[in-house]
């Protein structure tokens, strides 16, 4: 399973990518492939405030639908548009252009709290 | 992923993971649900050929001087039809014309009726049968579940597959049986071109110990493993109803729409038990229909239990639905008043809290080309 060093994780499967006062999330390649493939995301809408571990998105593979949560708490500030016409970008690049949505942190130290592509690692094997 | 202790094992348990199956629980029964992915082992089956481990479902034999009459006694379509060798889809119902099971019967002998039943339903088929055999000993009945690894071979290269593998088999027509070969032993074993997918192909019966070999030989040859994901969505593009899902002990097959496989207007088919209820259900004309839905826009895939909407107001929910793989859109069933059942009736459905728009449409979903 790839999982990027420089990326962290929340212990749902998410993923953050720290840009200055821009976070963005996505699932990591782990979860794709417990997922399957996937057929359709619901992104959160773009100025709606997400609170962490809570319910941001949604995607659907073809047997199931499954929460994406938020790994920390912002606004929401840009979707992925990608993911409308193109749902498998979740499979085949979940840490780039499968990326689900942007936010900017409320409270950065919960970025802080995430956990460590070690420790993530760990989690999964 | 838990196991529950009591779940029953398919003999085919071993080659499912040793192919990379994810397993799962389905009526009872640990099985695959994908190997490689639905879509790519639904598309195999489309277009190529697949394999799906059918063991889980039951087997019954019927036999004996009456065993004609105490079948149709207990099923909806005419039994007397069938020639030696020959399968027909009927339902099993209650006295209130509610549905037990649906399942296909085939006659492999002039006294002798082979029947296929769910999985899930096994047990309360085998107590519904036994409780109305007859008492004069003209009809015996085995549970012969246990005694049969199957393999569904479908796809539109299950034939060339078939023969390959099997040149001295006889290939049964459409809805036919024949015997693979006469081995020895208690069980024979049967080849139905039958199946669930709206593919040709073939439902292979053999022995429980010789289920692997079988399934190692159909790999061997380049059929794809399909799980019970596909499965589910292969059927469902064809519009075949799921019992569990779209049949139930609280509707009857004319509200399913199944009426041809019901023969009320037959007058060579003996009364049968549902019957009474049945007619006069539609007598009195039905209040629902089993209506297929598609989403008229994109949005996500219908799954059961969604809220259907009419002018604003909840009128049913879906019983089945899916992202159709062959189509790339959201398809649903839904037991729908009987207005609301025609084709082009705008609706919506009800997703998360929002809505979308979806209408009736015909069936098959998936119209092959």
């Amino acid at each position: 399973m790839n999982v990027p060093i420089d990326l962290r994780y929340a212990k749902t499967h998410e993923w953050i990518r720290s840009d200055g006062d821009s976070v963005t999330v996505g699932i990591t390649d782990h979860a794709q492939a417990e997922l399957t493939d996937i057929v359709y995301v619901e992104p959160p809408k773009i100025g709606a405030e997400v609170k962490a571990e809570t319910t941001a998105a949604v995607v659907e593979s073809v047997k199931a639908a499954s929460d994406i949560y938020s790994p920390i708490s912002g606004v929401v500030t840009e979707v992925n548009e990608a993911l409308t016409s193109n749902p498998a970008l979740l499979n085949t690049d979940p840490f780039s252009q499968g990326w689900i949505f942007k936010i900017r942190p409320s409270n950065p130290a919960e970025i802080e709290a995430l956990l460590s592509p070690e420790a993530y690692i760990a989690q999964i094997s | 992923m838990s196991e529950s202790t009591d779940l029953k094992h398919t003999p085919l348990e071993a080659a499912h993971i040793a192919c990379g199956a994810r397993m799962v629980e389905f009526g009872g029964w640990f099985m695959p649900v994908q190997y490689s992915g639905i879509i790519e082992e639904h598309r195999a089956v489309r277009s190529a050929v697949g394999m799906f481990d059918i063991s889980h479902m039951g087997e019954v034999t019927v036999a004996g001087a009456g065993a004609l009459a105490w079948l149709e006694s207990l099923l909806t379509n005419r039994v007397s039809k069938l020639a030696v060798g020959r399968g027909q889809y009927t339902l099993m119902l209650d006295e209130k014309g509610g549905v037990i099971d649906d399942l296909i019967i085939y006659r492999n002998d002039e006294e002798e009726y082979f029947l296929v039943i769910n999985a899930a339903c096994r047990e309360l088929d085998l107590e519904w049968m036994r409780a109305h055999l007859p008492e004069d000993g003209t009809v015996a009945l085995k549970d012969l579940g246990d005694d049969y690894a199957a393999i569904a071979l479908q796809g539109p290269d299950s034939e060339k597959i078939l023969r390959s593998l099997y040149p001295e088999c006889e290939v049964p027509k459409r809805n036919g049986l024949s015997l693979l070969s006469t081995a020895e032993g208690v069980v024979p074993e049967l080849v139905a071109r039958t199946g669930y997918t709206g593919e040709d192909g073939f439902e292979l019966f053999v022995p429980t110990s010789e289920g692997e070999a079988l399934w190692n030989g159909l790999l061997k040859a380049g059929v794809k493993p399909a799980g019970l994901g596909c499965r589910d969505t292969l059927r469902l593009e064809m519009g075949y109803p799921l019992n569990g899902s779209d049949l139930a002990r609280t509707r009857t097959p004319l509200e399913a729409n199944l009426g041809k496989f019901v023969a009320l207007d037959d007058p060579q088919k003996p009364d049968f038990i549902g019957r009474q209820a049945l007619e006069l259900q539609r007598n009195a004309g039905l209040s629902e229909l089993l209506t297929p839905l598609k989403l008229t826009l994109q949005g996500p895939p219908m799954r059961a239990h969604y809220a259907v909407l009419s002018d604003g107001s909840a009128v049913g929910e879906t019983c089945s639905g899916a992202l159709s793989p062959s189509l790339g859109e959201g398809i649903a069933m839904a037991y729908l008043p009987q207005q609301l059942s025609v084709a082009g009736t705008p609706l919506e459905i009800e997703v998360r809290g929002r809505r979308y728009p979806a209408s009736v449409t015909t069936l098959p979903f998936y119209k092959k080309l």
